[in-house]
C-alpha cells in the first residue's frame, strides 16, 4: 500500500450478507441509515448514485463494484453539487463476509490524496516514498480510528 | 466526503494537506525540515535531490496547506514545520471516521430489526 490514506471500521451484524446488501444498496434503506438524504441509486457497474439533502445539497457518486452480497463499491464527490472526477472523489468500499451466525460489515474509505499528479508521482517515486511521512499518516489514521468512537 | 461535522472550510484545509502530503519529494522537505528544526530554502536543497527553485515551489504549496511557515532571519526566509494542521487533519480525519461508525451502527440496526438473530 502506498500512503495510508484511508479509514476503514467495521461492525459484526447478527444477520446473513442477503440482508446486508439489501441495507446497503436499497435507496429506501440507504435513506434511514445515511441520515437526511434522500437517495437514488442505478445499482450496476458505472451506475449514477445520488445523495440529496436539504443541508448539504447533493452528493454525487458512480457505482463502481456489485458483487452481490459480498462487495459493493461507489466513488463519490468530495464535496456537494460536484461532478464525480479523478482527484475530487473518494471511494467507498463495503465488504460483506460472514462471520459465526452473523456477517461482518467492513468500510473503506479512501483516495484522499489521489490527485491526478498525485498518481503520476507515486508510480515515478513508488520506490523512493519517504518512511517518515508514511508513519505520519499512518499515526493519524490510527488517531482517527482511537478517537472516533 | 460530506456530510462534514466540521464544516467545507475545513474539508477544504484537509484537502490541500493530503495534496501537500502525497507528493514524495514534500514528504521528505518536512522530514529534513522537521529534523533540522529551521532552514531556508536554499539549505534545504543541499539535502534535497532538487533544485532550490523546486523546493521553493514545495514550500510555496506547502505553506499553503498551512504545514509550514515561513520566517525573516536578516536577508534568509527561514522555514519550520507547522505541527497543528496535521493535528487538525487528523481530528478532520476522526470526525469522518465517526461519521461512518455513526452509519455502520444504523445498519446493524436495521438490518438486525428485520432479521431477528439465528439460533444455532
Amino acid at each position: 500500500m502506498a500512503v495510508a490514506d484511508r479509514i476503514e471500521r467495521d461492525v459484526l451484524v447478527a444477520a446473513p450478507p442477503e440482508r446486508l446488501w439489501e441495507v446497503l444498496t436499497r435507496p429506501e434503506h440507504i435513506d434511514q441509515w445515511f441520515q437526511g438524504m434522500t437517495t437514488q441509486v442505478d445499482l450496476r457497474p458505472g451506475g449514477a448514485m445520488v445523495l440529496a439533502s436539504e443541508e448539504f445539497g447533493k452528493i454525487y457518486a458512480v457505482v463502481e463494484k456489485v458483487e452481490p452480497p459480498r462487495l459493493f463499491s461507489y466513488r463519490w464527490a468530495r464535496h456537494p453539487d460536484t461532478p464525480v472526477a479523478e482527484g475530487t472523489a473518494t471511494l467507498v468500499e463495503f465488504t460483506l463476509t460472514p462471520e459465526g451466525d452473523g456477517t461482518r460489515v467492513r468500510v473503506v474509505e479512501s483516495g484522499f490524496t489521489s490527485t491526478d499528479a498525485v498518481k503520476v508521482d507515486q508510480a515515478r517515486h513508488a520506490e523512493a516514498n519517504s518512511q517518515g511521512w508514511r508513519i505520519v499518516l499512518d499515526d493519524l489514521r490510527r488517531y482517527g480510528e482511537q478517537h472516533a468512537a | 466526503m460530506p456530510p462534514d461535522p466540521v464544516g467545507v472550510g475545513s474539508a477544504g484545509e484537509a484537502d490541500r494537506v493530503f495534496v501537500a502530503l502525497a507528493d514524495p519529494t514534500r514528504r521528505q522537505l518536512l522530514d529534513v525540515l522537521a529534523a533540522r528544526g529551521e532552514a531556508s530554502a536554499t539549505a534545504l536543497a543541499v539535502d534535497l535531490p532538487v533544485s532550490r527553485q523546486a523546493v521553493v515551489k514545495h514550500l510555496a504549496v506547502l505553506d499553503r496547506a498551512g504545514l509550514v511557515r515561513g520566517a525573516r532571519r536578516g536577508r534568509e526566509l527561514r522555514y519550520r514545520v507547522r505541527p497543528e494542521r496535521l493535528d487538525a487533519t487528523a481530528r478532520w480525519l476522526a470526525g469522518l471516521a465517526a461519521e461512518w461508525d455513526a452509519r455502520l451502527a444504523a445498519i446493524k440496526r436495521l438490518a438486525e430489526a428485520a432479521e431477528p438473530p439465528r439460533r444455532p
